[in-house]
């Protein structure tokens, strides 16, 4: 079956229909990482994102049990250049066809993907509609340019657990803030004998303090940072309290909670490879990440926080150190997955700071 | 960390003569490397013995020596231009061995010389299996159960224990030279015999079998402040058990998930940390296809054949950054030369999938054995780029230049199923083929991966082509092709040729079904970053997609065709050709456009020319870039065989070729009009002609007379190529060897065994300049590839003069304009021409450094119009250098168990050496000595004579005598020398019984061998045999008698006690 991808300014891509027939809109952002399709796809920052991925050739080791970020797929739209129809390899029990179809995922195959990948770079990242079927494409441009933007739709919420649970049963007692966790941020807190307390995004300081942690990590999330400023609020009150840890929206979070601001990237950072340079050890990390915001190194006050970390490509903020207090975060994923796994350390070095 | 400001000169050590395992990539690796420090204000020291190299030009390096890599030169080289620091890891595992022996014997330390880059710790820990594993079991890494042994008998016990099969590999080799997979006592102990030979440090590893495994490899790199980096994956499509220089490799991985890509790209960092490399180094794990249980097999800390495919997969410049590296940059100080803005230090993400296949040389040596194993085979590679995997794997196939253009011959079709069975569970060159007809066949896939250990991935990638071109073969016709099937078969990677031939449509019908639906493909650009940052490197290759980012720019360009893959009678020669090319037109003020595909070369360096399409090199792939750039012209004569072959299908395109014109070039290649031009010009050649049938060669033979030279008329370089002395043996040819007849003729000559000289001229089709005229050692009937080459030709001054004036007169008839190689024979006072290439030929390199001539420039200018007195050149011979340059052919029988390494008409060398002195003999030392020869001062000969050359190698014996060598001959030669007086041990032919004389050779107490061919080479005969265990026990053979004489005059010279000199390359010319 044929599908489309419209985008906003009025490019539309024909290709294949692969997973669900459903039409969406979304964000439209690319990631650069040539591994690990089905940790962006259940990977909640995605939420309300049409992801399209740049290495052409997608599904050939089909899905799996175990490779899951969230308990199922956020993203609103897939879309790749060639979609493997016979996965190898022996962890598989589905095609990526079929994974998208249960979870309600449209796809799009077929399309030159480079071509919307350097249009998207140039022109920035821009709402779209994945729609299959027999379509008028002039009318999936408006929809695309009708489709609510990125900021404003607080995500977060959305994407949030709605009950606590609880990872792992190790003596340290970690709070996560869960705006959208990735499921390996927890494994890693686990790993390194936490008992983790994952919490909705709304959860108050009273509550959060209740658990007695030594530590908060705030998650990675979708969206605006600017649309959680409850949580803002919250870790504006946590700071001086207890040890804190910022991943990706985390870090912006925490940013704006200091009295930083953020603003949104061109077309962002969403990749397996952005070089950041950690300048307390002066050492470069191959990190993972997945934002299109980004925190304003003018906004913040010098005698509270540091630039803990740059990106070695455009030198935007990587990271923070409070100068005084055991808070920091970073704008990268410290737990890979997918990507990977040399800045794994900073959990280490938060687990230090509980001690 | 800023450069060290007290490093002023560094040496660099390249890789010497391109043998199997160590190929271009070293010239790729060592000109990177040399512009990285020329960049940074510090003077580069070269020595490389291959002239052949663009590392060895003059603006590479500031002083370059061409002289054998061996301690005492690099000893002298580094006493003489006391170097600060020395380069070890950019020549390959040569430079890296010779870069040990120097700090291992002291020299660095007396000479106050530092190691660059990473240090000698991490190259032993990385080198010496025993460090190697204690380090991976210190950082908890696996690795297979091995054990090191010095004794065979250590070797079988350990087998025993694992349990067989187990792999060999010995310490300090090439391309795991003399390694293998062993299934029982026997086989583990021949191998452990000659690996224990071969290994510089008397080691062997003895280790439990991971074959069938996936076999994937990571870049990476590590500056001295420890920030880690991998560059790129590859994934073997043939599983663990072969070579990964003989595996068709795939980058990035394509079956591994995201979990074990990281699980493999952590362990690399924790290894490459461990070890301290400062640089690039390559790692190759064996992968559990169904767990996560992965070993270590192998680390290299050098750039290697690998790097070069990852840096061209990529558009990473890895030796570049090593290079820096070892100044003491880091990585984040290091520029992406690509983007020109982001940092070395990041990952390259790819938008594309890359295949490379090995080029092996089995169409040469048709009685090699083919299978594959740990011994790499291959002589070069090719690579290639899409958006899909079957139109990089089919580009690939075609860069290949081999008679199986697609994936789907006929020449299987005669095999049965167990037949098919077995072949594919043994590895072979031609596995992939095997298996693309299986499935044609209806082979199940399981099945086929269960035989061969391929992926299932993979087999339905061919699959998908195969069952593409089911369907086409039943169209019937143009009127059956739709656009959609055309565009369903490109997307699939087929070329109009392909298609044609499933279809029974002209090739040329189905390129204007496609102009008329414009189906075409589109270029791309590789970036390193997929896009996500716009790339200041033009570097494109071609896929059926819809968005195309290779705008031409509006000025002036000329597109020069590359040579493809490194094959034997193909070499870098023209790689060098072909980037002084491209330099010449770039010096002109015009954009120098290039197309090739092998992934080891310079001319493949993204910024090599001012655009690089990496494509094949057939008429359809490069239309495709002329479509787009519309160059003014196509330049087809430093590209070998290759690009001159497309010389006339382009012409008939439409497309304009520069220089010598295509009617001409086709007159010098054409047998028949060559002659008639001949006689006009009233120049002799060797009486023959063609002969369709049996008795119509043997009625030539006999006309013309005993011994003859037949060849099929077909096929060029010598391939089937055999002199003939006997009626018997000229019908044994005919009937057998080649099926002669109407469409096939043979070619009849008549063979002069004479004195065979060379020349290379620059034409502008009025003046002819001769650089030089060269005489081969080897009389007429060794290939000239083969021939030790000597510059200046020892010849009376008439006979030079007859040369001149034919090279003249044979240049202005063909109106040359460029460059032209003519292959003369000196027989009986008479001048012969053998042959004339209207094209750059193996010598240029060479000719050209020796004499300060740059040919290939002068011929490139000429094309575009200029004349030789413009360019500040006279006609005629030039003036002759002060010194004497002999270029001596390299081989790689060791690698190739079955080939025959008697020299005769067919080429079989792989590659050169220089040589340059003041004398001959001098000369003649260095040259053999960087060819690998160890050179007796005394002790004794093995000489075993066919009675044709007997009376011919008794002054050669008796010379060899008066120096006090020591003869041991088998009972002919032996009674021979005998009965004219010169004193020899006889020794057993090997029917009579141990010890014979293969015992012999293989007990050490012969120095070199002396045989001369002895018709019928059935691998039975005693000649066979003694050549073979020659080679496997690294005793020089000669099977030349002037080869032989040569010798005799160097160990003369040695004995004379006279000394070499140590020449640079800038004191040629004085």
């Amino acid at each position: 079956m044929r599908a489309y991808l419209a985008l906003e300014d009025g490019t539309v891509f024909q290709g294949e229909a692969f997973g669900s027939d459903v039409a969406q809109t979304g964000e439209v952002v690319f990631n650069t990482g040539m591994t690990g399709y089905q940790k962006i796809l259940t990977d909640p920052s995605y939420c309300g994102q049409i992801v399209v991925l740049t290495y052409p050739l997608i599904g050939n080791y089909g899905t799996n049990n175990d490779d899951f970020e969230s308990k199922k797929p956020w993203v609103r739209g897939f879309v790749v250049k060639e979609l493997c129809d016979y996965p190898s390899n022996w962890r598989s029990v589905m095609k990526l066809d079929e994974f998208c179809r249960k979870y309600g995922i449209p796809g799009l195959t077929g399309i030159d993907t480079r071509a919307l990948t350097r249009r998207l770079r140039n022109y920035g990242t821009m709402r779209g509609i994945i729609a299959a079927g027999e379509q008028d494409p002039a009318r999936l441009v408006q929809a695309a340019q009708s489709a609510p933007s990125i900021s404003g739709q607080d995500l977060a919420r959305a994407v949030s657990t709605r009950q606590v649970e609880v990872w792992g049963d190790g003596p340290t007692r970690v709070v996560v803030v869960d705006f959208g966790a990735k499921s390996n941020i927890l494994r890693s807190l686990v790993q390194r004998n936490c008992t983790v307390y994952l919490v909705p995004a709304w959860t108050t300081v009273e509550e959060i303090l209740s658990y007695q942690p030594g530590g908060v990590v705030l998650s990675n999330g979708p969206g605006d940072p600017k649309d959680v400023m409850y949580a803002v609020e919250t870790v504006r009150q946590l700071i001086g309290k207890v040890p804190i840890m910022g991943i990706c929206l985390g870090h912006q979070i925490l940013a704006l909670a200091l009295g930083g601001d953020t603003y949104k990237l061109k077309f962002g950072h969403r990749g397996s490879n952005h070089p950041v340079k950690d300048y307390e050890t002066g050492r470069v990390y191959i990190t993972s990440q997945n934002h299109g915001f980004a925190v304003d190194e003018r906004s913040l006050s010098e005698s509270e926080v540091v630039v803990s970390h740059r990106n070695l490509n455009d030198g935007t903020v990587e990271g923070l150190r409070h100068l005084k207090l055991p808070v920091f975060s970073v704008q990268f994923h410290p737990e890979g997955a997918p990507g990977p796994m040399d800045s794994a350390y900073l959990f280490d070095r938060f687990m230090n700071m509980l001690v | 960390m800023p450069l060290n400001p007290a490093l002023k000169k560094v040496m660099v050590i390249g890789s010497g003569p391109i043998i199997i395992g160590q190929a271009a990539e070293f010239d790729y690796a060592g000109t990177q490397a040399c512009r990285a420090l020329k960049e940074e204000g510090i003077e580069v020291v070269l020595i490389n013995s291959n002239p052949a190299t663009i590392m060895t030009d003059p603006e590479m390096a500031d002083k370059i020596y061409i002289e054998p890599l061996t301690l005492e030169f690099l000893t002298r080289v580094i006493a003489k231009e006391r170097p600060q620091g020395l380069l070890p890891t950019l020549g390959g595992q040569v430079g890296l061995n010779l870069a040990v022996q120097l700090a291992e014997t002291g020299v660095l330390a007396e000479y106050g010389v530092a190691l660059l880059g990473t240090p000698l710790e991490a190259i032993k820990k990385a080198e010496d299996r025993e460090l190697f594993k204690r380090m991976l079991g210190e950082i908890g890494e696996p690795v297979p159960e091995s054990i090191v042994v010095e004794t065979v008998e250590d070797a079988v016990s350990f087998a025993n224990k694992v349990g067989y099969p187990v792999v060999v590999r010995p310490a300090y080799t090439l391309g795991g030279t003399g390694g293998g997979l062993v299934s029982n006592e026997k086989e583990l102990r021949d191998t452990v015999t000659r690996g224990l030979t071969l290994s510089m440090i008397g080691q062997v590893l003895v280790e439990r079998s991971v074959a069938g495994w996936k076999e994937i490899e990571y870049e990476v790199m590590r500056d001295g402040a420890g920030n880690c980096i991998t560059i790129c994956n590859m994934e073997n499509i043939d599983p663990m058990g072969i070579h990964t220089g003989d595996s068709i490799v795939v980058a990035p991985s394509q079956t591994l998930s995201d979990f074990e890509f990281q699980l493999l790209r952590t362990a690399s960092l924790k290894i490459i940390r461990a070890l301290g490399v400062e640089g690039g180094c390559n790692i190759q794990f064996a992968l559990d296809p169904s767990s996560f249980n992965y070993y270590v097999i192998e680390v290299n800390p050098r750039v290697s054949r690998s790097s070069a495919l990852a840096s061209k997969a990529t558009g990473y410049p890895i030796a570049r950054v090593a290079a820096k590296i070892a100044l003491g940059y880091r990585l984040d100080e290091i520029k992406n030369a690509v983007t020109g803005k982001t940092s070395a230090c990041f990952e390259p993400a790819l938008d594309y999938c890359v295949v490379k296949i090995p080029r092996w040389p089995f169409d040469k040596f048709t009685e090699a054995d083919r299978s594959l194993g740990t011994q790499m085979k291959a002589t070069g590679e090719v690579m290639a780029i899409d958006r899909t995997f079957e139109g990089a794997l089919l580009k690939a196939v075609r860069s290949l230049e081999i008679a199986n253009a697609g994936l789907t011959g006929t020449e299987y079709q005669t095999l049965n199923e167990v037949q098919i069975k077995e072949r594919l569970r043994t590895p072979s060159d031609d596995r992939l083929f095997l298996a693309a007809h299986a499935l044609q066949r209806g082979f199940d896939v399981g099945v086929i991966a269960e035989l061969t250990g391929i992926d299932r991935f993979f087999l339905m990638k061919i699959k998908e082509i195969t069952d593409l071109a089911k369907v086409l073969s039943g169209v019937k016709g143009i009127a059956g092709l739709s656009p959609a099937l055309v565009r369903q078969a490109k997307l699939k990677g087929m070329s109009d040729n392909m298609i044609g031939r499933l279809t029974g449509i002209d090739p040329k019908e189905i390129r204007q079904f496609r102009t008329a639906f414009d189906i075409k493909p589109v270029y791309k650009t590789v970036d390193t970053c997929a896009a996500e940052f716009e790339a200041a490197t033009p570097y494109f290759y071609s896929t059926y997609d819809s968005e195309n980012e290779a705008i031409p720019t509006s000025k002036r360009k000329v597109l020069v065709l590359g040579s493809g893959p490194i094959r034997i009678g193909q070499g870098i020669e023209f790689d060098y050709c072909s980037v002084h090319s491209v330099r010449a037109l770039k010096e002109e003020g015009i954009e120098a456009l290039i197309i090739n595909n092998n992934p080891e070369t310079v001319s493949t360096d993204f910024d090599t020319a001012d655009r690089l399409y990496f494509e094949p090199l057939t008429l359809e792939d490069v239309l495709h870039v002329v479509e787009v750039e519309r160059p003014e012209g196509v330049i087809v004569q430093f590209g070998g065989q290759t690009a001159i072959n497309l010389a006339e299908p382009l012409a008939q395109a439409g497309v304009r070729i520069l220089g010598t014109a295509v009617e001409k070039i086709d007159e010098a290649e054409d047998r028949e009009r060559f002659e008639k031009l001949l006689s006009i010009l009233d120049i002799p050649k060797p009486p023959g002609r063609g002969a369709s049938s049996p008795d119509e060669a043997l009625a030539i033979a006999r006309e013309i007379g005993f011994p003859v030279l037949v060849r099929p008329s077909y096929v060029l370089g010598g391939r089937a190529m055999e002199i003939v002395y006997h009626e018997g043996d000229l019908l044994n040819y005919v009937e057998n060897a080649v099926a002669v007849s109407q469409h096939h003729p043979i070619l009849v000559d008549k063979y002069f065994q004479g004195k065979e000289i060379e020349v290379d001229a620059v034409c502008d089709g009025q003046d002819v300049l001769i650089p030089g005229i060269m005489e081969h050692i080897e009389r007429a009937g060794v290939h000239s590839g083969d021939s030790i080459a000597v510059y200046p030709a020892r010849l009376p001054e008439r006979v030079q003069d007859r040369i001149v004036e034919n090279t003249c007169k044979i240049a202005r008839a063909l109106q040359v304009k460029g460059i032209l190689n003519i292959q003369y024979v000196y027989y009986n006072d008479e001048v012969y021409v053998i042959e004339v290439n209207p094209r750059a030929s193996r010598t240029v390199p060479y000719l050209s450094k020796i004499t300060g001539i740059p040919m290939v420039r002068l011929a490139t200018k000429i094309m575009l119009g200029k004349t030789l007195r413009e360019l500040g050149y006279r006609g005629g011979l030039a003036q002759r250098s002060s010194f004497v340059a002999v270029k001596v052919p390299v081989f790689s029988f060791g690698k190739l168990t079955g080939v025959d390494t008697f020299l005769g008409p067919e080429m079989k060398s792989t590659g050169e050496v220089m040589g340059v002195d003041r004398s001959v003999p001098q000369a003649l030392y260095k040259g053999l000595l960087a060819a690998g020869y160890s050179i007796p001062r005394s002790g004794a000969v093995l000489v075993t004579i066919a009675d044709r050359d007997k009376d011919a190698a008794l002054p050669v014996v008796r010379g060899l005598a008066g120096l006090g060598l020591k003869f041991y001959a088998t009972r002919g030669t032996a009674h021979f020398l005998n009965n004219n007086g010169i004193e020899v041990a006889e020794v057993n032919k090997i029917a009579g019984g141990s010890p014979h004389v293969v015992d012999l050779i293989r007990s050490g107490r012969v120095n070199f061998v002396i045989n001369t061919y002895n018709e019928g080479r059935e691998p039975v005969r005693d000649g066979f045999q003694i050549r073979r265990a020659a080679v496997e026990h690294g005793v020089p053979c000669l099977t030349s008698l002037d080869t032989a004489q040569a010798l005799l005059d160097v160990i003369s010279f040695l004995q004379s006690g006279k000394e070499t000199s140590l020449v640079a390359l800038d004191e040629y010319g004085r």
